[in-house]
């Protein structure tokens, strides 16, 4: 075991006083002198042809700017993953909320009353909300056939499989819309500067995505339009893409008013307009053994995207490469759809389309034992995958910890003898279930995303240390961790090494702040950037010393020659008093990045995986039919922490908003198409009074890619927590659920249908 | 319609006028410019926008600004004394209470409500004291072990880059 200084401390987190004090600058607290607000005018239904915007005299039109699509100074794309999502609809609109026309004011109460003379006249078409509706073609939302994107996997011989199982199960699952929910509001202003240069700041997780989104549809140089975040109220990824929507409306505003224009969202807009996490089906067949080996796997997964591909191809990517689950299965067909509705655009939510997937995997395992009477523990070992064994794309793995960290978390939670006594049931309103769950999830992008990203991070010296990197902290500790990465490389203290939130005009781009990537791959690349400066150091210390750089070793923190020594502070106040300031930069070594070949699917689908086995012990009140969390043992394999408190902050929010997400987080579409959410009160998300009592046990097998050994760790705790819940609720009241949110009403139909719960 | 009020903010005497629609929230923000009181959906759902009101928390979008006339209210710029962190931001900051930070001034303010009128309260007294305010990021956990941490007088310097009680004081218990 390696002994570190800073790795595995936890010191206080560098932005904490800043918050404690009310004193975080968020956007909605930024003062921007002489700043406009902005409007949007929103489409009222789902799918139609524009045949007017039509603006009424009676307003005085002189004292705001309106533009629409005929007036916009620009091309009329928001750059994502294709460029189908026009900053405004031009001839039809394909969702509710979809933006026909902009308007900024000097304030509030003028926008609004702006806004109360606009109409858009739109001639009404047929919608369809629905995967299944969509597929049959009748209303073509998107492209020809709704088709967003269509992949498959095929491994091994399904046929012989099937044609020589014991046993076929079968199961179909669904899971519901899910609302990130960060507590701050999307918002974003651009100003205008004399030079015709924008600068953007606001609420987000990717400033080069923001940057690249303006340089496209607006053909700046980059230059020219300096981003900054704002300290960002959360993410979960749905801070990913939205904000480059809004950067390009606040941008279009500002240039046409030649004023700063700021959007901030009240809650029922943000509700209503941003992405979620798309809605899911999946069918599942397997060839099973009668001892529970799964021997043949089909998967059809099928997500609903909305209206516009925004992050769509990527979310179902990653959902397939997940959708198979923690096990060793030789034979498999997966074939996976992202079809197009009339639906607000789907996108980015932690876990970024592997929750999906693993949600079904990991029902249909329950449902396996429970179809051969074998408890759901063992039909998971039975299967599982271990060092060495291939997942579906041919990835042959390494530093698996499945096993380990389901066999852990069965142990701490007394899962064996619970279930057992759960199931015999018991009297009174409140029954008692345990259940759990198997997962894992892939660090990085997915792919060769991170070999192509060219993350890079810089370090500047000036009399101190300061660490530029674009990832921002929306509040996972990004810009404490990196920080800690850096001082333990360079044998530094962390509040030696300042780490200001990114602005393109002076950071590079390390990558957008997706993906569980931040702590694993740019905490890489610090180190990296660590090494550079070690090197320039002993460069300038060999010529001031008239010896070889080789005569000069970097070892326990300090540079030494044979007479002398100098930390990496004194080395680098020399180099800086001597030749002036100094950067270094780091790049990520082409070897630390997966090989994978998409049009195949075929190869390394991500470098290192996470693991993470989750019990979970309800009590169901049987009269009310609410479940409540009693117990959550969490064992989860992350390579290395970094900063266990973060670290146990990371998984127990995680998993309370999976926990959320399978059954009170309730969101669907209105026949008119809006989501049936305009207040908090009509998305219940898990208040002080739903959370359970925590068991966290982090196992740390370091990876040879991540920093120290660290692996993807933020989306992980989202994956697996929905079914083991729906597992417990299974242990105390008998009720197989198959879609998530399993509310309470849904639970009453099942344990009806079932005939009640005496057992 | 304006109208003039006299009230307490951060224990300073204070007159200001604003429109008689106007929530405490809009006051304190747009205003007073204090903007660590948040808006996180000012419809009383969230607590993002929590003050403390003649001791009591209260979320201030819900609450007309004329009905403080005469009432001290407190902020979360009033628990700072003299540069000196109150102990519940200290607890925050020592216990990994924060993430994004934007439930954290509605947090505090509801967490300093309860110890002012519970100085040692169970796990369930907190979460019931906390119930109206969202946090999306933490799980809750170290929120509560932060508040129970102040109500068991363990003190923090989180200044020192030292993540642990420097001190155990142990309250008098009355
Ligand atoms: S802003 Fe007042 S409760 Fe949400
Ligand atoms: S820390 Fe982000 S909402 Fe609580």
């Amino acid at each position: 075991m390696p002994q570190f200084n800073v790795i595995g401390t936890s010191p206080p987190r560098l932005d904490g006083r800043e918050k404690v004090l009310g004193q975080a600058p968020f956007i909605a607290d930024v003062p921007i002198p002489g700043c406009w607000v902005g409007g949007v005018v929103a489409s009222p239904v789902p799918h139609g042809r524009i045949r007017a915007i039509v603006r009424d005299p009676a307003f005085d039109w002189s004292r705001v700017v309106f533009v629409d699509a005929a007036s916009l100074p620009c091309r009329n794309f928001v750059h994502m993953v294709r460029d189908d999502f026009p900053i405004l609809a031009e001839e039809k609109v394909t969702f509710v909320t979809q933006a026909v026309a902009l308007v900024a004011g000097p304030d509030r109460a003028t926008v609004d009353e702006a806004l109360r003379h606009v109409t858009v006249d739109i001639e009404p078409l047929p919608a369809v909300f629905s995967v299944d509706e969509a597929l049959k073609g009748e209303v073509v939302v998107w492209g020809e056939d709704n088709v967003i994107d269509e992949y498959r996997i095929d491994r091994g011989d399904v046929k012989k499989a099937f044609a020589e199982a014991d046993l076929v199960v079968e199961g179909d699952y669904a899971t519901g819309l899910h609302e990130q929910l960060y507590l701050e509001n999307q918002g974003m202003a651009a100003i205008p500067r004399d030079d015709g240069s924008l600068e953007i700041v606001g609420s987000m997780q990717c400033p080069y995505y923001v940057q690249g989104a303006l340089e496209q549809a607006l053909g700046l140089a980059p230059e020219r339009l300096r981003v900054k975040p704002c300290v960002t109220g959360g993410g979960f990824g749905g801070k990913e893409d939205y904000p480059s929507v809004l950067a390009l409306w606040t941008a279009v505003l500002a240039l046409k008013s030649g004023r700063p224009v700021r959007i901030l969202y009240e809650r029922g807009q943000d509700l209503q307009s941003t992405p979620k996490r798309h809605p899911s089906t999946t069918r599942i067949r397997t060839a099973v053994r009668r001892d529970g080996t799964i021997t043949g796997l089909e998967i059809e997964l099928r997500f609903n995207g909305g209206a516009f591909t925004t992050l769509s191809r990527v979310v179902q990517q990653r959902g397939m490469l997940h959708c198979q689950g923690a096990y060793r299965i030789a034979n498999v067909a997966i074939h996976s759809l992202t079809v197009a509705t009339n639906m607000v655009p789907s996108g980015a939510y932690r876990g970024f389309g592997a929750p999906q997937g693993l949600f079904a995997i990991e029902r249909h395992m329950d449902r396996i034992a429970r179809e051969l009477a074998l408890d759901p523990l063992d039909v998971r070992l039975k299967n599982i995958v271990d060092e060495g064994d291939t997942f579906p794309c041919g990835q042959k793995l390494k530093g698996v910890f499945a096993r380990q960290v389901l066999e852990r978390a069965a142990e701490l939670s007394g899962y064996r003898k619970k279930r057992a006594l759960y199931a015999q049931g018991s009297e009174g309103p409140l029954r008692r279930g345990i259940g759990l769950s198997v997962a894992f999830h892939g660090g990085g992008f997915t792919g060769s995303g991170e070999a192509t990203m060219g993350t890079v991070v810089r370090i500047d010296y000036d009399g101190a240390f300061s660490l530029h990197v674009s990832s921002t902290d929306m509040g996972q500790g990004a810009l404490t961790v990196l920080p800690m990465i850096a001082a333990e490389a360079l044998g530094l203290r962390p509040d030696e090494i300042a780490a200001p939130r990114p602005d393109t005009a002076v950071c590079p781009n390390s990558g957008p702040t997706v993906a569980s990537r931040t702590t694993m791959y740019v905490g890489r690349v610090v180190t990296e950037a660590c090494k550079a400066l070690i090197d320039e150091l002993r460069t300038f210390l060999a010529y001031q010393e008239g010896i070889s750089p080789r005569a000069i070793a970097f070892t326990k923190g300090a540079l030494h020659c044979r007479s002398r020594s100098w930390t990496v502070a004194q080395a680098a106040r020399a180099r800086c008093d001597a030749q002036g300031p100094f950067s270094v930069e780091g790049r990520l070594p082409q070897e630390a990045a997966a090989c994978f070949n998409l049009d195949r699917f075929e190869g390394e689908a991500y470098r290192s995986y996470a693991w993470i086995a989750q019990a979970v012990e309800v009590a169901v009140n049987v009269d009310t039919y609410e479940v409540k969390p009693l117990e959550a043992t969490i064992v989860a394999e992350i390579g290395r922490a970094i900063h266990p408190v973060l670290v146990e902050g990371q998984i127990a929010g995680g998993f309370l908003q999976a926990l959320g997400w399978s059954h009170i987080e309730d969101l669907t579409v209105t026949p008119e198409g809006r989501f049936s959410a305009d207040q908090l009160n009509a998305y219940l998300i898990p208040t002080t009074l739903d959370t359970p009592q925590w068991h966290i046990d982090v196992m740390e097998e370091p990876c040879d890619v991540g920093a120290y050994g660290a692996k993807g760790l933020g989306e992980l705790p989202m994956n697996g927590a929905a079914p083991a819940a729906l597992s417990a609720v299974e242990n105390a009241t008998g009720v197989f659920g198959t879609e998530i949110p399993l509310t309470g009403e849904k639970l009453f139909r099942l344990i009806e249908a079932q005939g009640g719960t005496e057992r | 319609m304006e109208k003039t009020i006299r009230f307490h903010l951060n224990e300073k005497p204070l007159e200001v006028s604003c429109p008689v629609h106007w929530t405490l929230l809009e006051l304190i923000r747009d205003r007073l410019g204090l903007t660590g009181t948040k808006g996180g959906c000012r419809e009383g759902e969230c607590g993002t926008c929590t003050v403390i009101v003649d001791g009591r928390n209260v979320n201030s979008c819900m609450m007309l600004a004329v009905d403080v006339a005469g009432r001290s209210v407190t902020t979360v710029e009033g628990l700072e004394r003299n540069g000196e962190l109150h102990p519940l931001q200290k607890a925050f900051i020592a216990k990994g209470a924060i993430q994004c930070g934007f439930c954290t001034p509605g947090m505090l303010m509801s967490a300093k409500a309860l110890l002012d009128a519970n100085p040692r309260p169970s796990r369930s007294e907190i979460r019931k004291a906390l119930s109206g305010n969202l946090c999306r990021c933490t799980g809750y956990e170290k929120i509560f072990e932060a508040i129970e941490s102040v109500g068991a007088g363990e003190i923090f310097d989180v200044d020192d880059g030292v993540w642990q009680a420097i001190e155990q004081v142990q309250k008098p218990r009355d």
